[in-house]
């Protein structure tokens, strides 16, 4: 009596299960949108300096004519450029009303001055900051964006941005030798830098 | 005829699920914030309750009882409805993106609803046919659906009503709801089920 209500309901279970694969299967909908295919181009940054609460928004935006293609100040001139390109619009200059073309960087809490009041995390749109009520908070400087949204609300002032290992601070031991290694015009692989690395 | 008439007027008005017998109070206080969600979320009950007190009927009538295995019921509805507002959501992302687009978020969250485990087992308990149980399951859609309308209507309204500090929030949700249990118990006797 028992193996067949085993039996019975593994079998039942089994068919819902392969009829619900074969749905997945056949009714898949491929993201082909026009939305879509513009979202995959724009930076994630979700910093909202488009005029849009994110990057998604501006892409459907975009996508339904209601927004121009030269609102991304993190996407900048390539960004606009390969817009355009998907578009088949001519490439246009950055509105500046949106904001400055700016070297990416990313956000550091001196956490000396942190009072721990979880603003900055509040407003951080991809949850790049760790923290807790009255205790120190830090950025993930792998998640970050770098959209300076956690800058505002910082009643003490202590989150600046920081270009990772600008100038001098980008070489570190190894690098040298690479120079040496390799002839001087030519361009150091970018993706050597450690990531998250300060 | 008459029976079904009857059907309806106990699930929507008489024995009303949320305010009668107590189910599916979680979404009643959750997505009765805005009148947007609720008429959302009442499109997507109606449309999963239907579907899954008919499919839960066959289940129950060609696999468990032939079997004897009424004891299994919960297990299997549970089965049955998850089967249900999965089929549903993908068939409805290919079909119709733009009602996908509305119901979005609410279908996943219907798989929850102690409602529609409540709506299949009562179902059984009632021994109803086929057809009287859809109708069942789409009257007591309906219900859920009139009040969380009504209700999403008078928490808008609330949220801006000099209501004194410790009653803000939940609990004047809470004294509104009761209140409303009340006014629908005006309706008791209109159908004896």
């Amino acid at each position: 009596m028992i193996s067949l209500a085993l039996l019975s309901l593994c079998l039942f279970g089994a068919a819902c299960g392969l009829g619900l694969g074969w749905a997945t299967k056949k009714f898949r909908v491929e993201p082909t949108s026009l939305a879509d295919r513009i979202d995959q181009l724009l930076p994630q940054t979700q910093c909202g300096q488009c005029s849009y609460t994110g990057c998604r928004p501006y892409a459907e935006a975009i996508a339904t004519g209601q927004a121009e293609i030269n609102q991304c100040p993190p996407g900048g001139a390539s960004g606009i450029k390969a817009l355009a390109g998907l578009l088949g619009r001519e490439p246009m200059q950055l509105n500046p009303e949106n904001g400055m073309e700016k070297p990416v960087a990313i956000a550091v809490i001196d956490e000396q001055v942190c009072i721990g009041c979880t603003l900055c995390i509040q407003a951080c749109p991809v949850d790049a900051i760790l923290g807790a009520t009255k205790q120190m908070h830090t950025v993930i400087a792998a998640e970050c964006t770098g959209c300076e949204l956690c800058i505002p609300p910082c009643p003490v002032d202590c989150i600046v941005m920081k270009v990772p290992r600008p100038g001098w601070d980008a070489w570190r031991p190894p690098r040298p030798v690479m120079a040496r290694v390799l002839p001087p015009q030519h361009p150091l692989p970018e993706h050597d830098a450690p990531a998250g690395d300060m | 005829m008459k029976e079904y008439l009857l059907i309806l007027v106990s699930t929507v008005l008489a024995n009303n699920f949320v305010l009668a017998r107590f189910l599916g109070v979680c979404p009643f206080m959750g997505v009765s914030g805005k009148l947007e969600g609720a008429i959302g979320m009442s499109v997507a009950t109606m449309f999963v309750l239907t579907l899954s007190s008919a499919s839960s009927y066959l289940v129950n009538r060609y696999l468990l009882q032939p079997f004897e295995l009424e004891y299994l019921s919960i297990l299997s509805f549970i089965l049955v409805i998850a089967l249900t507002v999965q089929a549903t959501e993908l068939l409805m992302r290919k079909t119709n993106p733009l009602l996908s687009r509305i119901l979005g978020i609410f279908l996943p969250l219907i798989a929850s609803n102690c409602m529609v485990l409540g709506v299949t087992l009562l179902n059984v308990q009632q021994q109803h046919n086929l057809l009287q149980s859809a109708l069942y399951g789409f009257g007591a859609a309906c219900g859920f659906g009139l009040v969380l309308v009504m209700f999403a209507a008078m928490r808008e309204r609330t949220e801006y009503a000099p209501v004194p500090l410790p009653f803000r929030g939940s609990p004047i949700g809470l004294i509104t709801a009761g209140l409303m249990a009340l006014a629908f118990m005006g309706f008791t006797g209109l159908a004896r089920l």
